[in-house]
């Protein structure tokens, strides 16, 4: 039997008044004011509400309620390991479940901005400490002793006078009729046992033996399948169709036209795949038809000319450059990016009249409730969702339109059974919310010793969708909070809007403006014929963390050492969610093939809670913007995205990933995040190491679009 | 629609299906066996590897017709309770972080180490390159792939 550790949970709920902390963003508090997403995006769960977190059974078995989502970054795990540390449980007994839309227990679910860890630090370990002491008050009444003289540990309470135990699972339901405690003190770092240990993926077991259910695994009794023709071009709508051919293949049940196409609906994928070969439809290609990269670019470079919105501004940046002993000027670019997460985008939805059910693979189950309740015309709490592992995610199923959802929602409406809407990968890869094209105009300036003492940036990008005083946060994210103390610095903005739809991508900002503001920060110190790390560090003496980070990178790859012949190194550093991060490329460029033979990266997110998970999202962050820097171009002509499947948009390799030398930092700040902190900076360092080893500077990415032979 | 037979992970099954229809879609939409993963439809990702009689096979771009009378290995059939030498490497490595390309990973491994007990670096690049993680857990792989050698050398356990 099960037992919640608080079986009145209304009563509960009146009690303590669903009390919602205020928001805490660290390191953010200054992009905040330049345009981001609402922060009520970021904002942690209501508090006071083990009950809505942590299930104790009578056997002694601990389940906990996860409020994140998993696409591969571990909160499962992490939050997992954040309330058994303050619960005193043995660790053993845990299993996790992703806990259901709930608004009132969780606040507004979302997993996004690399949040999951620090929205949940302190309500986590809170609710964990009241559940623990919830337990020592059922443990003392039984002992008819004060609580003080009991104490729990490793999923028993302990009675300090006679050593009597009394296990968590005999105790749960007793506990559940307490009041919650007022206030609770949680440990000492230095008395952690399960934060900052590399325990076990508590979703490894089921992803090893297939059990792990994705999306598009879901098979609920009567379900049918569906895919969607869409229009070839961004903005574009259904003309007319003809459905003929289409409803003669055998297993096609039926054909419907919804908001963005034509939905073929059978009784297996395929049979709806080979239905849509043979559905002709006529589009309205609208305006996006004459839309074209070179087009786009043409743009950009004429939106870079125009006054921009000032994002970051130190001293005088007209005169520093005036005043410069040299001066130096160079154009960068980066194309659009697809997020190609392994699960193509998929949803069921079972429309059931007043109330429905559905399934997704999604990094915002509250949005994507709503979605499905909108689209259905019903209230959000009608419907029954479930939130299923993602395989993959970056970004791609986050905050926005969530079009696989609103498919989904808008099928199951013609329906009175589960439908399961897939995408194929070229429809995954035609039809994304893209990482933005975008384009920076530089200048800087060299005293007379070489050292920079003037840094512009004109950034032309498409927006976010969130402007502050003409200024996209996101979209300069990376540029404008640059940590370089460079004494004349002007970085603006101009929104750049295309009608190729943009969202967030790991790292959003810093994923592209990182590699802009570092490649040119290192052309600044080869002009002033200076060491790219010497530069660097005086640049970021005023900046301890990012310098150590900086110094461990550069030592641990062995910077300015003897190299194997014909490699060489290049340096990046970036705070990205809040960490602190560098890395040391090395690499070889033989006959125009680059390889990337090692990358050391020193990583600064204050206190780990899983050294293990943090090193997997550094390796993946790597690995992941290794793809970015050399191979990931979306192109488009008349309207269209130019790529499909992973023949014409290729990801990174087994064979192609470097030996990747992690440092971890030992700290007591508070948990930044991990998941978007470490692809942004492979970029640049690549790069630039490709100007060591040829003096061929990268500005336009992917790296395979330059001849370097 | 025909009739087809065929061995799925040690048992004699029957579908019914059209001769056309890769083995993935019967697999997971026909059979319900959902591990093998959808991926690219075209061979490129490895996403939705099995073997057939032994051999590491794409069952996206595999005719169901061309299965008949062979012996299919699923991962819900590769081992009895999650113990084949690969599981227990991936376990102990925690290798998967979404998990969603490692049934293919799993399955296009313990072919290799079918082949070649002790696979070199330059095995598993070769072999390998055909299996997409989209979160990088290709360093975790190398040396799970490894490992597994290790606890296959062992007579199967770790």
């Amino acid at each position: 039997m099960n037992a919640t550790i608080n079986v009145s949970r209304r009563g509960f709920l009146t009690a303590s008044g669903g009390l919602v902390l205020g928001v805490v963003l660290p390191g953010r508090s200054k992009a905040q004011q330049i345009g981001m997403p609402p922060p009520n995006l970021f904002a942690p769960p209501p508090v006071h509400k083990p009950n809505a977190y942590i299930h104790i059974a009578t056997d002694d078995s601990i389940t906990f309620l996860i409020p994140k989502g998993e696409m591969g970054q571990g909160p499962t795990t992490a939050c997992s390991q954040m309330l058994a540390e303050e619960l005193e449980c043995d660790w053993a007994k845990v299993s996790m479940q992703i806990a259901p839309v709930d608004p009132a227990s969780y606040g507004h679910q979302t997993t996004v901005g690399s949040q999951a860890i620090r929205s949940t630090w302190e309500p986590l370990r809170k609710a964990g400490a009241e559940a623990r002491e919830m337990l020592k008050q059922a443990a003392a009444q039984q002992w008819a002793v004060d609580k003080s003289q009991t104490r729990a540990e490793n999923g028993f309470v302990i009675n300090t006078s006679t050593n009597a135990r009394l296990s968590y699972g005999s105790l749960a339901e007793a506990a559940a009729k307490l009041p919650v405690p007022d206030s609770v003190a949680l440990k000492d770092p230095k008395d952690f046992r399960i934060i900052g240990k590399p325990v076990k993926r508590l979703d490894t077991r089921e992803k090893i033996t297939g059990r792990a259910k994705f999306g598009l695994d879901v098979r609920p009794e009567g379900m049918v399948y569906a895919v969607l023709e869409r229009c070839p071009v961004f903005g574009g709508k259904v003309a007319s169709f003809d459905a003929a051919k289409c409803k003669a293949v055998p297993g096609v049940k039926d054909v419907v036209q919804t908001s963005r196409g034509v939905a073929v609906i059978a009784d297996s994928t395929w049979a709806a795949m080979q239905g849509r070969k043979v559905l002709t439809v006529q589009w309205d290609e609208g305006a996006g038809a004459s839309v074209s990269s070179a087009g786009i670019r043409q743009m950009f470079a004429e939106k870079a000319k125009e006054k921009g919105a000032v994002a970051r501004k130190e001293g005088d940046i007209e005169a520093g450059l005036a005043k410069a002993a040299k001066r130096l000027e160079a154009v960068y670019e980066v194309p659009y990016l697809s997020h190609t997460p392994m699960e193509p985008m998929n949803c069921t939805v079972h429309a059931q009249g007043d109330s429905a059910e559905a399934w997704a693979p999604t990094q915002s189950p509250t949005t994507s409730r709503k979605v499905v309740a909108d689209t259905l015309g019903i209230a959000p709490e009608k419907v029954n969702f479930h939130t299923m592992y993602c395989g993959g995610g970056f970004g791609r199923r986050g905050e926005g339109e969530l079009d696989f959802v609103l498919e989904a929602a808008e099928v199951a409406k013609h329906l009175n059974v589960p439908v399961k809407v897939t995408y194929t990968r070229e429809d995954d890869t035609q039809h994304d919310y893209y990482r933005p094209a975008s384009y920076v105009e530089f200048a800087g300036g060299l005293d007379a010793e070489g050292w920079p003492v003037a840094f512009q940036a004109k950034i032309a990008c498409p927006s976010f969708g969130f402007l502050r005083d003409g200024v996209d946060g996101t979209a300069v994210g990376g540029l404008s909070e640059l940590r370089y103390e460079i004494p004349n610095m002007l970085v603006d903005y101009r929104v750049a809007n295309t009608i190729v739809p943009v969202s967030y991508w790991r790292a959003p900002g810093a994923n592209q403006n990182t590699f802009f503001a570092e490649s040119f920060l290192d052309e600044l110190a080869a002009a002033g014929g200076k060491d790219p790390v010497e530069v660097r560090r005086r640049l970021l003496a005023k900046t301890p963390r990012m310098l150590n980070v900086l110094n461990i990178a550069a030592e641990k790859a062995g910077w300015g050492k003897r190299l194997p012949s014909g490699h060489f190194h290049g340096v990046a550093v970036g705070n990205g969610a809040g960490a602190f991060v560098a890395q040391v490329a090395e690499v070889s460029v033989t006959k125009g093939k680059v390889r990337v033979h090692k990358v050391t990266c020193a990583f600064d997110c204050g206190i780990v809670i899983n050294p293990a998970i943090v090193k997997q999202q550094i390796e993946g962050g790597v690995i992941f913007g290794l793809a970015a820097a050399m191979k990931g171009e979306i192109s488009l002509e008349r309207g269209r995205v130019q790529q499909g499947n992973f023949d014409t948009y290729d990801v990174t390799r087994i064979d192609e990933t470097p030996v990747i030398d992690v440092h971890i930092v030992a700290s007591s700040e508070r948990p930044t995040g991990a998941g978007e902190s470490a692809n942004p900076q492979i970029l640049p360092a690549v790069t630039n190491a490709i100007f060591a080893a040829t003096g061929k500077r990268i500005r336009k990415l992917p790296v395979r679009l330059t001849n370097l032979a | 629609m025909a009739s087809l037979k065929f061995t799925l992970n040690g048992r004699t099954q029957t579908v019914d299906a059209a001769p056309d229809m890769p083995l993935l879609w019967v697999l997971r939409d026909t059979l319900g066996l959902t591990g093998t993963k959808f991926g690219c439809g075209m061979a490129l990702c490895g996403a939705c590897t099995v073997h057939i009689n032994g051999n590491a096979v794409r069952s996206c771009s595999t005719m169901i017709s061309a299965v008949a009378g062979k012996s299919v290995t699923t991962i819900e059939g590769l081992s009895a309770d999650g113990n084949h030498p690969v599981q227990q490497a991936w376990l102990e490595a925690d290798v998967p972080q979404c998990g969603y390309c490692q049934s293919g990973q799993i399955m296009a491994a313990a072919s290799l180490l079918a082949k070649k007990a002790h696979p070199t670096d330059a095995d598993i690049d070769e072999v390998m390159h055909g299996n997409i993680c989209r979160c990088g857990t290709y360093p975790s792989i190398r040396a799970a792939i490894h490992r597994a050698a290790e606890i296959k050398a062992q007579g199967g356990r770790a």
